[in-house]
C-alpha cells in the first residue's frame, strides 16, 4: 500500500515538476526569502496593479506570480508536496471543492459579506459576467444580438457567414469554460440549443478567454461565446472591432475568488496579502481603473447580487465524476458531433 | 424576644435552603431535559437532510445497457448548505464498488434496506454519514447502488450551542423565581409562629391564661406545653402570695400578743431589774416583728419586680399617703416630716412596690433621725422624675456607702437602732424593677443621709 502511495506521489510530483505555466514573474525585491508563490488563473496585466499596491505596503514581501489554467490550478493544489502559497481562480467550483477537501486555510476576521465567501475559505473578490463577443465587422448589416435566442437565430440564417467563425470555451479543459457551461444548463434550456448550432457550424474550442479575443482581433473569429467580459474590456484597443454583449436573457456572472491554501509555510504574509486584496477590491476607489471589476454592488443591494453564482455545496455536484461525464458527453454530442 | 434562649439554627432558613436546593436541583434537571431534548431534535432534523440529499442522488440512477447512468440534481448538494457551511462528503457504491465521490468514505449500508445513521472520522472531520441503498434493475442485470452522503457539524453544534444557552437562562430564570417563591413560602410557613410568640410577648406579667388563639397543627403539642407550663406557673405563683400572706400572718400576730402581755407585765412589776429586763424583751420583739415585716416585704418585692406591673403612678399622690400614715409615728419621736412637691412627678410604675420603697426609707429615716429634727422628701422633674428623701441624723457611714444597698448590710452606726438592713435593698430592688437609679450620699452640710430615686420620664 505504502509502495503504491509513492508511485502515485511521484507521478503526481513529476506531474507539478512538468507544469507548463502560461506566465510567471517575479514582483518585488525582497531582503530575506519572504516570497509568497501566487497561483492563477487571471493574467498577470490585469493583477499586476494590486500586486504593486501589495508591495508598495509590504516592501520586505516578494510575490512570484504564476499564471496557468484553472484545472491545472487547482490539481497542482492537490499535489502532496505543492508550495504555493494562494490560489486565485475563476473557477468557482473548484476552488469550493478545494476548501471542502480541507486544501484551504480558514481565516478569521475578514469583513465580507456571507455570500462572498464560504467556509471562511475562499473568498470573491470580483463579480465577472460571461459576456457573447461578437466582431462588429462580421455583423455589418445584421443586427446585433442581445439574447441566446436571438445570436441562435442570427446563426441559424447566416450560416456560411458564420461557419468555423464561432468560438468557446472547451469544458474539457477549462474550469471556468465547464462551470460556466454547467450554469447555464442549469438556467435554461436555450443553452443545449445554442450548443447544437455551434456545433452545426464546426464551432472552435478553446482553452482561455484570451486567445478568443485574440482571434476575435485578428478577425479567425466573428462570434465568442462564454468570455469573460472584463478580459475583453481591458483591451481597449478593440474598442471599434468588439461588441461586448451581456446577453439580456439571462447573464452568468462568475466571482473570482481567491484562498490561502492549507500547506502554506508563510501564512502570515499569505493572510495579509487576501487581506489586501479582498479590501482593495471590495472598498478601495484606487482600484477602480484596473480592469478586475468590483464586487461592490449597488447601494442599498443586499444578498447576493442577480445572477452571481453562489458558493456552496451545490458546485460540487457538477463536479461529481459521474455527473460530469454525463454532462461532458451530452456537450459532445451536441457541439463536437464526432 | 430571644432572651435567655439558646439560639441555634433557624427554622425559615432551613426551609428557604431546602425550598432553594430542591429547586436548584430542578433547573438543573430542567436544563439537562431540555439540552438533550434539543440534540435529539437537532440530530434529527439534520439525519432527515442528509437522508433526502441522498435519495435525490439514488433517484436520479438509472440503467442503461447494465449502465449505471447518475445525473445528480443541483439541490442534492445544495440543500446541505447550512449557516457554518458546513462540509460535505459523499460516496457511491454499486454493488460494494465505488462509482463517484469521496472513496475514503465509509458506507454502512447495503446489508439492510432501511438508510443507517453514524458519526465517523473523515479528512479530519468528525461527520455524520446516512447510507441510503436502492436496487436498479434493467432487463438482464440487478444492481444495488448505495449513497452516503456525510456532512461536518459546525452548524449543529452552534445550533446546541445557542439552545443550551437559552436552556441555561430558562433553568436560571426559573431557579431565581422558585427562590424568590422560597423566600415567600418561608415567611408564610414561619408565620403563625411568630404570631403567637408576638402575642405571648404582649402579655402581661400577671396574665398567665391557656393561649386559645387556633394555631396550625404541627404548633399544637407546643402551644399546648406551654400552655401547661403557665397553668403550673400560676398554680405555683398563687401559692407563693398564700405563703406569704399566710407566713406574715402567721409570725406578726403571736408577736404583738407577746409584746402587749410584755407591756402589761411591764405595768405590773417594780423591781428596777426586772422592769429593764421586760423593756429588753419589748425591744427584742419589736426589732423580731420588724425584721419579719421587711422580710415579708423584701420577699414581697422581688416576687413583684420579676414581673412588674405597670400602671399610671402620681407620685405626689403616693408620698402624700405614705407620710399622713407615718406622721403619728413621727410625732411620738418629735420629728418633721415635711413633703416638698416642686411640680408633677408621675411615672410608670407598681404602686405597691414604689410605696413599700418610700415608706422603707422614711422608716429608715425616722430610726436614724434626733429628736426635733427634719426629714424632707421633695419630688420634681427635670429630664428625669426624681425622688429624694433626707434627714438630719448621722448620714451614712462614708466608708460603706457602696456595700450599704446590699442585703443584711447595715451601717456601723446603726448599733442601738432596731434594724434588718433591708430597707435600703427593697428600695434598691424596686428602682431596679422600674429601669431606674438610686444614688445615696451625705448630705454637704448637716452631714444628714440623702436617698435619691431617679426615673425616666413616661
Amino acid at each position: 500500500m505504502r509502495q503504491l502511495f509513492f508511485c502515485i506521489a511521484v507521478i503526481f510530483c513529476s506531474c507539478a515538476r512538468a507544469q507548463e505555466f502560461e506566465e510567471q514573474r517575479s514582483f518585488g525585491e525582497p531582503d530575506g526569502s519572504l516570497v509568497l508563490r501566487v497561483i492563477s488563473s487571471t493574467d498577470t496585466a490585469l493583477f499586476e496593479p494590486i500586486i504593486m499596491g501589495f508591495l508598495a505596503d509590504n516592501p520586505a514581501v516578494g510575490i512570484e506570480y504564476f499564471v496557468t489554467g484553472s484545472a491545472d490550478l487547482n490539481q497542482a493544489i492537490m499535489q502532496p508536496d505543492t508550495n504555493y502559497d494562494i490560489a486565485i481562480s475563476s473557477a468557482m467550483d473548484l476552488q469550493t471543492k478545494l476548501v471542502n477537501d480541507g486544501y484551504a486555510l480558514e481565516i478569521d476576521n475578514i469583513d465580507i459579506p456571507d455570500w462572498a465567501h464560504w467556509r471562511h475559505s475562499v473568498f470573491g473578490f470580483t463579480k465577472e459576467p460571461a459576456t457573447i463577443l461578437l466582431s462588429k465587422s462580421a455583423f455589418a448589416g445584421l443586427q446585433m444580438p442581445s439574447t441566446r435566442q436571438d445570436l441562435i437565430s442570427v446563426l441559424r440564417s447566416n450560416p456560411e457567414r458564420f461557419r468555423g467563425k464561432i468560438g468557446t470555451y472547451d469544458i474539457r479543459a477549462s474550469g471556468l469554460g465547464y462551470l460556466f457551461a454547467t450554469q447555464d444548463a442549469r438556467t435554461s434550456e436555450t443553452y443545449w440549443r445554442l450548443m447544437e448550432v455551434m456545433g452545426n457550424l464546426d464551432a472552435k474550442l478553446y482553452c482561455c478567454s484570451g486567445q478568443m479575443i485574440d482571434d476575435l482581433a485578428s478577425g479567425r473569429l466573428s462570434v465568442a461565446y462564454n468570455v469573460i467580459g472584463s478580459y475583453a474590456r481591458a483591451r481597449s484597443d478593440l474598442d471599434r472591432i468588439i461588441e461586448i454583449v451581456e446577453p439580456a436573457d439571462f447573464t452568468t456572472v462568475m466571482m473570482r475568488t481567491a484562498l490561502v491554501t492549507a500547506r502554506s509555510v508563510k501564512k502570515e504574509s499569505a493572510i495579509n496579502f487576501l487581506k489586501y486584496l479582498i479590501s482593495a477590491r471590495w472598498n478601495d476607489a484606487d482600484f477602480s481603473e484596473t480592469s478586475l471589476p468590483s464586487l461592490a454592488g449597488q447601494p442599498g443591494e443586499q444578498g447576493l447580487p442577480k445572477g452571481v453564482i453562489s458558493l456552496g455545496p451545490g458546485l460540487l455536484t457538477y463536479l461529481d465524476s459521474l455527473k460530469r461525464q454525463k454532462f461532458t458527453s451530452e456537450w459532445n454530442d451536441a457541439l463536437v458531433q464526432k | 424576644m430571644a432572651s435567655g434562649a439558646t439560639i441555634r439554627g433557624s427554622l425559615r432558613t432551613r426551609l428557604m435552603l431546602l425550598l432553594i436546593g430542591s429547586s436548584a436541583i430542578l433547573a438543573i434537571i430542567l436544563f439537562v431535559l431540555v439540552r438533550s431534548f434539543a440534540v435529539q431534535i437537532a440530530q434529527q432534523s439534520q439525519d432527515r437532510i442528509l437522508l433526502a440529499s441522498a435519495t435525490s442522488i439514488l433517484e436520479a440512477a438509472t440503467v442503461r445497457n447494465g449502465e449505471v447512468e447518475i445525473d445528480i440534481p443541483y439541490s442534492a448538494f445544495a440543500m446541505l448548505n447550512t449557516k457554518n457551511d458546513d462540509r460535505v462528503f459523499y460516496k457511491i457504491e454499486q454493488d460494494g464498488v465505488f462509482l463517484s465521490g469521496y472513496e475514503g468514505l465509509i458506507s454502512s449500508s447495503g446489508e439492510t434496506d432501511s438508510p443507517m445513521f453514524k458519526m465517523e472520522e473523515f479528512n479530519g472531520n468528525v461527520v455524520r454519514v446516512v447510507s441510503e441503498s436502492r436496487r436498479l434493475s434493467d432487463d438482464q442485470t440487478t444492481q444495488t447502488l448505495v449513497a452516503s452522503v456525510a456532512q461536518t457539524r459546525d452548524s449543529l453544534a452552534d445550533t446546541l450551542q445557542d439552545i443550551s444557552r437559552t436552556a441555561g437562562i430558562l433553568g436560571f430564570g426559573f431557579f431565581v423565581l422558585a427562590t424568590a417563591l422560597s423566600l415567600w413560602s418561608a415567611a408564610y410557613a414561619i408565620r403563625p409562629l411568630n404570631r403567637m410568640a408576638n402575642t405571648v410577648a404582649r402579655r402581661g406579667p400577671q396574665d398567665l391564661r391557656a393561649v386559645t388563639q387556633s394555631v396550625p397543627k404541627e404548633m399544637g403539642p407546643l402551644v399546648g406545653a406551654l400552655n401547661r407550663l403557665m397553668g403550673r406557673l400560676g398554680a405555683s405563683l398563687t401559692q407563693s402570695e398564700d405563703f406569704i400572706a399566710e407566713a406574715a400572718h402567721r409570725v406578726r400576730t403571736p408577736l404583738a400578743t407577746v409584746r402587749s402581755h410584755a407591756e402589761a407585765t411591764l405595768q405590773r412589776v417594780n423591781k428596777e431589774e426586772n422592769r429593764s429586763a421586760l423593756r429588753a424583751m419589748i425591744r427584742a420583739i419589736d426589732e423580731s416583728s420588724r425584721a419579719a415585716g421587711q422580710l415579708l416585704d423584701h420577699a414581697m418585692v422581688t416576687f413583684r419586680a420579676d414581673q412588674i406591673a405597670t400602671e399610671n403612678v402620681d407620685l405626689g399622690d403616693l408620698c402624700g399617703e405614705i407620710v399622713d400614715r407615718l406622721r403619728p409615728l413621727a410625732d411620738m419621736k418629735d420629728i418633721e416630716i415635711a413633703l416638698d412637691v416642686r411640680g408633677p412627678a408621675k411615672i410608670n410604675g407598681d404602686p405597691i412596690l414604689l410605696q413599700n420603697a418610700v415608706r422603707n426609707l422614711i422608716d429608715n429615716a425616722l430610726k436614724y433621725s434626733p429628736a426635733e429634727s427634719e426629714i424632707t422628701l421633695a419630688l420634681w422633674t427635670d429630664d428625669k422624675v426624681r425622688l429624694e428623701v433626707r434627714d438630719q441624723g448621722p448620714g451614712f457611714p462614708k466608708d460603706q456607702i457602696e456595700q450599704l444597698p446590699h442585703r443584711f448590710t447595715r451601717g456601723s452606726n446603726a448599733k442601738g437602732t432596731i434594724g434588718s438592713g433591708l430597707g435600703l435593698t427593697i428600695a434598691q430592688d424596686v428602682v431596679t424593677a422600674h429601669k431606674g437609679e438610686m444614688v445615696i450620699s451625705n448630705a454637704a452640710e448637716g452631714g444628714g443621709a440623702c436617698v435619691n430615686f431617679s426615673f425616666a420620664l413616661q
